[in-house]
């Protein structure tokens, strides 16, 4: 025990008589781990943001829009009302909410402002996770007449309106003039992108005062009992199919997206890449490890004859391997504890930056700082044993 | 003085290489050395006494022959065996001093302790006490490149008796100094020996220095060719 401790203070000399040799040995490891660190920690943000979006949005939720997700293309045709009302008759245990979106300018007295205006009823407003802070909902008859009325999220209410009250002023909207009745409570970004910049009118103002048409861009489908969810799935798919007139041997035009499975791909993603990245970490690692060796090799030999004199005076092989593996393992370990800092840095800059959380997790930062000290172990092992294999005599008569 | 002899070599040998390039650098050495001798080894360069020396201080091991230590047979011990043989029982003193550089004298007197596993306060004790005996007090900070060559070489024999060994193995301990430092050299080792009971095998090529041992050993060729008591000699 006593001798073990001599042995870390004799590392942390040996490390302190060559501060800058030492932190050039250890960049490899630094850079690994940090590496490590980053990639690891803007994944696992991401990926918490992505979750923590589709639960708000319940995993009872099916999407319905044209275009697959695959070809990612706008170029299939729109549903239309028939789409719609075809979905609520013929099948069961579900409702439906129909949504049309475009984007344009937001107008009140001489402020504009440029948003995404959303034709959605109150109960897609609902799905979509939205709160009301002030106002009110649409009225049943609003909705059924198309009547010019909007409810407006926090970020175009402090563009048009500063912190003033826009419960009962009219706004712009496009063409359209129409009176605030609503102010929703703010839902902040989500990666990068604000959705409290958004102005909602009831479907059938939208489609007949904005959008000029009775196209739907998306249906969203809450499901009652989620065991259903596949199922309905499928018959969604039949009932499109058919009413799209897609041949058995074609491809869908349009996609059903379960929320869930929309996490999961979106996770997937992530994963890969970063575990990708992992890759590349780990093999910057590895470098740093060879480095270590390299530059241990280098210390066996010019302390050869320190090596011959604690020989001389009593030494056994096992503690020459000991003072020269300790020293490695040291040299990573804090190569590796430079990396953790750093890379939490670099995690917490480019969450900042994506609006993502910023999460530490301290399982992977003591799975790094182990595999850096690993590293040195197992790289430090080859030159510290042949340091223990010397014969004193030569050693000592070393130049 | 007398009973079992501290060291006793029989019929050592030491073939150094292989097939042609073969050197017999000892050829069957008896040498039987009482505890609290003083002994010079003498003979011409190449001779074989370093080889007997790394032999005897077990730092290398002989190729056939006995060698008992404490009336021990050590011969064929392993490497960790012998280095823990030396930790407790051996001193070395080395012709080039052979001090750790960039380290401080008290830290080079209290490297055999640390092997010891001897605590902080005790190795600091014992090497200050070391290096009083050697006449390096107020010395123990100084780097061994701040210190002189025959100050170094007090340093390795304060290292080499800190552990108050029963053997005290010197190749050569002047042969870097002058005649005034390698006289001084030779005072100490005397004193240690007559005052401590150390027992001292040392090699060396200078008569002078020999005369200051008690016995001298000649080595010639690889086998001990005289062996006799300082002043009856020729
Ligand atoms: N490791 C070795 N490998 C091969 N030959 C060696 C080795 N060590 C010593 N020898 C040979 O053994 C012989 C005896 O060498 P040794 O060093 O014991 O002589 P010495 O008496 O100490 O000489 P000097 O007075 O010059 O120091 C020499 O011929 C030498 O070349
Ligand atoms: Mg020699």
């Amino acid at each position: 025990m006593r001798f073990l401790l001599e042995t870390a203070r004799l590392a942390v000399r040996s490390i302190l008589r060559n501060v800058l040799r030492s932190a050039l040995t250890v960049l490899g490891i630094v850079i690994g781990v940090a590496a490590v660190i980053g990639m690891v920690g803007i994944g696992q943000g991401t990926t918490a943001e992505v979750t923590g979006q589709v639960s708000d949005l319940g995993s009872d939720l099916l999407v319905v829009h044209p275009g697959s997700i695959m070809t990612g293309g706008q170029l299939a045709p729109l549903f239309d009302e028939a789409d719609f009302l075809a979905i609520v008759d013929q099948i069961n245990g579900i409702e439906a909410e129909p949504l049309v979106a475009r984007s344009g300018s937001a107008v009140f007295g001489g402020e504009s402002t440029a948003t995404t205006i959303e034709g959605a009823d109150n109960g897609a407003i609902d799905i979509l996770g939205y709160d009301l802070a002030q106002g009110r909902v649409f009225a049943e008859t609003e909705m059924r007449s198309g009547a010019p009325v909007c409810v407006i999220g926090s970020t175009v209410r402090e563009e048009l309106f500063g912190v003033g009250n826009p419960i009962g002023e009219t706004i712009r909207v496009r063409q359209l003039a129409c009176e605030v009745v609503g102010l929703l409570v703010s839902k902040g970004a989500t990666l990068g992108q604000d959705d409290d910049n958004v102005v909602f009118l009831p479907v059938r103002t939208m489609q007949r005062r904005v959008a000029g048409s009775r196209d739907i861009d998306a249906i969203l489908v809450t499901v009652n009992d989620p065991q259903r969810m596949g199922r309905v799935e499928t018959e969604i798919e039949a009932l499109m199919r058919e009413r799209r007139g897609i041949g058995p041997l074609e491809e869908d035009d349009f996609d059903v997206a379960d929320m869930a499975e929309v996490a999961s791909m979106v996770s997937d993603i992530t994963g890969i890449l970063t575990g990708l990245l992992a890759a590349l970490a780990a093999i910057s690692l590895l470098v740093g490890g060879i480095g270590i060796m390299n530059i241990m090799l280098v210390s066996v030999t010019e302390r050869t004859r320190e090596i011959g004199i604690r020989l001389a005076v009593g030494a056994t092989g096992g503690q020459v391997l000991l003072q020269f593996l300790v020293e490695a393992v040291f040299l990573s370990a804090i190569g590796g504890a430079v990396g953790i800092l750093l890379g939490l840095g670099l995690a917490w800059l480019v969450t900042g930056l994506l609006s993502v959380t910023f999460i530490v997790d301290p399982v992977i930062i003591a799975v790094a700082f182990l595999f850096a000290a690993f590293v040195g172990v197992l790289f430090g092992y080859f030159p510290a044993r042949r340091a223990a294999r010397l014969d004193p005599i030569e050693a000592l008569r070393h130049q | 003085m007398s009973a079992a002899p501290v060291i006793e070599l029989r019929g050592i040998t030491k073939v150094f290489g292989r097939a042609a390039a073969t050197v017999h650098a000892l050829k069957g050495v008896d040498l039987s050395i009482a505890s609290g001798e003083f002994v010079s080894i003498m003979g011409p360069s190449g001779s074989g006494k370093s080889t007997l020396m790394n032999i005897t201080g077990l730092l290398d091991q002989p190729t056939a022959g006995h060698y008992l230590f404490g009336g021990a047979e050590v011969g064929d011990l392993s490497r960790d065996e012998r280095a823990l043989l030396r930790r407790h029982f051996l001193g070395f003193v080395f012709q080039g001093y052979n001090l750790l550089p960039r380290t401080s004298a008290l830290e080079n007197v209290e490297l055999p302790l640390i092997y010891q596993g001897r605590p902080a306060a005790e190795r600091h004790e014992a090497a200050m006490a070391a290096l009083t005996r050697v006449g390096l007090a107020g010395r123990e900070s100084h780097r061994p490149s701040e210190l002189s060559g025959g100050q170094q070489q007090r340093v390795a024999i304060a290292r080499a008796i800190v552990a108050r060994p029963d053997v005290l193995l010197a190749d050569e301990p002047t042969g870097n100094l002058d005649t005034a430092r390698s006289r001084e050299i030779m005072d100490l080792l005397q004193e240690l020996n007559e005052t401590e009971g150390l027992t001292i095998v040392m090699v060396t090529h200078d008569p002078k220095m020999a005369a200051c041992s008690r016995r001298i050993v000649t080595v010639v060729d690889g086998l001990i060719s005289d062996d006799a008591t300082v002043g009856e000699a020729a």
